[in-house]
This record gives C-alpha cells, structure tokens and sequence, in this order.
C-alpha cells in the first residue's frame, strides 16, 4: 500500500521545527499545515507579501484585500507582518526562510526540479518558484511518484524544462523518502508494504538504500 | 503643489501614449489600479507594454486591454487567470516575457533605486539564464538581470495625503511600491486622502517621492479569484 496525500502530508509536517519560517506550494504541499503539531509554531510565508498565514477567514472577516499566493482569500495569524514584493523576495532570496516545501512535476537524481511548463501545452509562467528553489536553505518536494499514465516522475535527468539545477534537498512521494546527496538518490524510509525492488522499477533513477 | 487630479481621466492626459511602457501595480486582482486600466483603455494608446505580475482576468484588470488590443507585450511571472492571454499568446498577436516573480520585482526596485543590474541565483540553469551574463561569486554561479522602468507607473493604495505619502490596505500592497519607484511618472489610485500631517510619517508605506498624480476612488471594486472561508460553529 502507498501513502495517501493525508499520510504524504503528514509525512511531510515531521520535517518542521519550531520557529521555522516555511513557504508551502500550491495544492498537495498546503495540507502540511494540517499537520503542524500542536505545540509548535510556524510562521507560514506567502512569496505575495505575508509572513504568518492564519486560517481562513469567517464569511464576516473576508477582505478582498488580504489574499495568499494561490490568490485565495486569508487572515494574518497574530503576529504576523505585511511587505512588499521585493522585500519578500529578499526573504526568500536572502536564505532567511527555513523550508519550503513544493509539487513536482519531475525530480533528478541529482536534485533538479522541473515543476513550472510543459512545452507545447500552456505556458503559465513559473511565478515564486525558481526563486524559492534557488533561495530557500532546504527544498523538499512533495509529489506523487509516478505520472497520471504511470511512468517514473524520478528520473535520471530531467526532461521538462527546470525551474532549479540541483536545488532539491528531500523528495516525499507515496512510496517513501528520499534524500539527495553527492552520492546519489538515497531511500531512507519506505511506504509500507512497499519492496525495494518495486521502488527501484518505478524509479528511473539509481536508489541507494538506507532505511531507518 | 497638489497632486490630486479629478478624475483618472484627467491624471492620464498628456502623460499616456502609445508605444510607451507601463509598469502596473498589484498581485492577482489585489492592490490593481482597475479605474486607471479603465481609464487607460479608454485612451485609446495602443502598442503597450505592460510590466506586471500577471495579467488580470479577461474582463477585469489588465484583461480589459487584452480585449481592445491595446498590448503589444507583458513582463510577467504568472499569466495563468487569463484565458484571452493564452489565445493571443499562442496566435502570436502578443508577446511575453517571464520573470521569475522575484527577479521581477527586484528588477523594478533596481529600476527605481539607480541600479542598472544586479546579479542573482534564481534562475540559473533554466531558459531564464539563457543568453544572459553569468558570473562566479564566492564559488556559486549567478545570473545578471537588468534593471526595469517604465514611462508611466499604476498604483493602487488605500489612503494618501495631498502629497503623495501612501498607506496600503494588507497584501494590497505587493509589487506597488516597486512599480511606483520604477516609473517615470508615477500615478496612485487611492480610496481616501487626507490633508498634510494626517498621516503618521512612520506608519507611511511609501513616501511621496515617488508619486506624481493621486486620484480618488472611494469604493473601488474588488474582485476576489478564490474565495475561501469557514462556517462559525461549525
């Protein structure tokens, strides 16, 4: 059995550490903050101009005027703070943010991400991204591990056009955890019921293994 | 000197033209000058460019200069809302250039701060880099990027005194001070303005400096992409 997106997500959130200041992508990467421990406090970054995202508002609290990146409607959690965009791409670019945590369209082996056009089909443009792989201290990309058509999305190189040469730090799919060294793409942990072998043929990528 | 105009129409006369370059404020549909785009349109000036982060949706923001025709190119990081865009775009009626949101608007500040160009990691190793100076910096590779700045500036800001002095309402503030430094002339949409001293000069987002003509707007519409709120009690 593979994780689901909710076990993915929650995997995802024992990355944190109290006081991190962490940018999460748009779609499977915005359930981490489900998951953030009680006792804990993150400071939810948002690359528009927001640091401390709170939770959505109560119909009465909504203002067109405070929205996140996904351009979805938010609040400000006490002690946050409001900045420009070039301010809060110093965060970014500066090295200040902790983690952020991004989908994937494809991973390398050697920590290249391509997560931003698919040449041919419409082109959106890469907003934050390429600055938030280039900027941010560790990138971990949270993603399924195959296509919708079943083919490895963990690859020796990169096919797709990158957002960030050699930026990813960890990789979470639904078969396990993977980190990127100098010596290659290393499984530290397993989704259950999950074989070595299975992994390895999914993957296009050579894995090393070292389960915890 | 008063800087408030009357109306948008008049704050734009003798200062738009076509074939100039606009730099426009806001991110998303939030913190965008929509009556001054109003207005724009309504000019007539045809061959623009437009130095924005996105591009409105097809019947608001930017959008509404997509319809007329009125772009000839944008400098954007994210064009996704906008389904007019993808069709002239890939028609070939209109042409695009992408910038890293960051280096986007880092490129306005530089812009507005005397900065001709400034080297950064963000993008290197992707078409971003391509045919464009690299170099080595404390054993890491970085890009070159140019500065921006634009023969008219659009902003919008919740309230300003008679001088320009702005204040912003949440994350509407975003990229507008960036395009208000980089403009030639710089042009604020407001909600309120208040008289000299009424401000708190250390709660000013933005000083006057930078801005050239104010216009009112007392409830300006704003339109909101994803609505996402909870029940109470629930």
């Amino acid at each position: 059995m593979t994780w689901t997106h909710e076990q993915m997500a929650a995997r995802a959130a024992q990355e944190l550490r109290d006081g991190d200041y962490v940018n999460l992508g748009i779609g499977l990467p915005t359930q981490v903050v489900n998951h953030v421990p009680e006792n804990m406090q993150v400071w939810l970054q948002s690359e528009n101009g927001l640091i401390g995202i709170g939770p959505a508002p109560f119909e009465d609290e909504i203002d067109p005027d405070l929205i996140d990146a996904a351009k979805q409607t938010v609040t400000v959690a006490p002690g946050g703070s409001i900045c420009s965009s070039s301010l809060s791409f110093a965060m970014i670019r500066g090295g200040h943010m902790d983690l952020t945590i991004l989908g994937g369209m494809e991973v390398s082996a050697s920590g290249d991400l391509a997560n931003w056009m698919i040449p041919g089909k419409m082109v959106k443009g890469m907003g934050g991204a390429m600055d938030l792989v280039a900027g941010v201290r560790r990138v971990i990309v949270l993603m399924e591990h195959l296509t919708k058509d079943g083919r490895p999305k963990i690859l020796k190189e990169c096919t797709l056009p990158l957002t960030g040469k050699g930026v990813v730090s960890d990789v979470i799919t639904d078969y396990g955890v993977f980190e990127v060294r100098e010596e290659g793409l290393v499984v530290k942990e397993l989704a259950e019921g999950v074989s070595r072998a299975e992994l390895q043929e999914k993957t296009e990528a050579e894995l090393i293994f070292e389960l915890i | 000197m008063n800087k408030v105009y009357e109306s948008p129409a008049d704050a734009l006369a003798g200062v738009v033209k076509s074939g100039q370059t606009l730099a426009v404020g806001g991110f998303g549909l939030c913190g965008i000058p929509a009556a001054l785009i109003q207005a724009l349109r309504d000019t007539g000036a045809r061959e623009l460019t437009c130095i924005s982060n996105n591009a409105g949706v097809d019947d608001f923001g930017l959008g509404v200069l997509l319809q007329t025709h009125q772009v000839k190119k944008m400098v954007s990081s994210y064009v996704g809302e906008n389904k007019e865009f993808a069709r002239q775009y890939l028609n070939g009626e209109l042409e695009l250039e992408f910038n890293p949101q960051g280096t986007l608007a880092e490129r306005l500040r530089a812009g507005g701060a005397g900065i001709p160009a400034f080297y950064t990691k963000t993008g290197v190793g992707t078409v971003v880099s391509e045919n464009k100076e690299t170099r080595v910096f404390n054993g890491e590779t970085y890009v070159m990027e140019t500065a921006l700045s634009a023969d008219v500036s659009l902003i919008k800001a919740q309230k300003a005194d008679v001088s320009g002095n702005l204040v912003f309402s949440g994350t509407a503030l975003n990229f507008n001070p960036e395009v208000a430094m980089a403009g030639t002339i710089t042009i604020a949409e407001v909600e309120e303005v208040v008289g000299l001293g009424e401000l708190d000069p250390g709660h000013i987002h933005l000083p006057g400096i930078f801005v050239d003509r104010i216009i009112v707007v007392p409830e300006p519409e704003k339109r909101i992409e994803r609505l996402n709120y909870r029940q109470r009690n629930s």
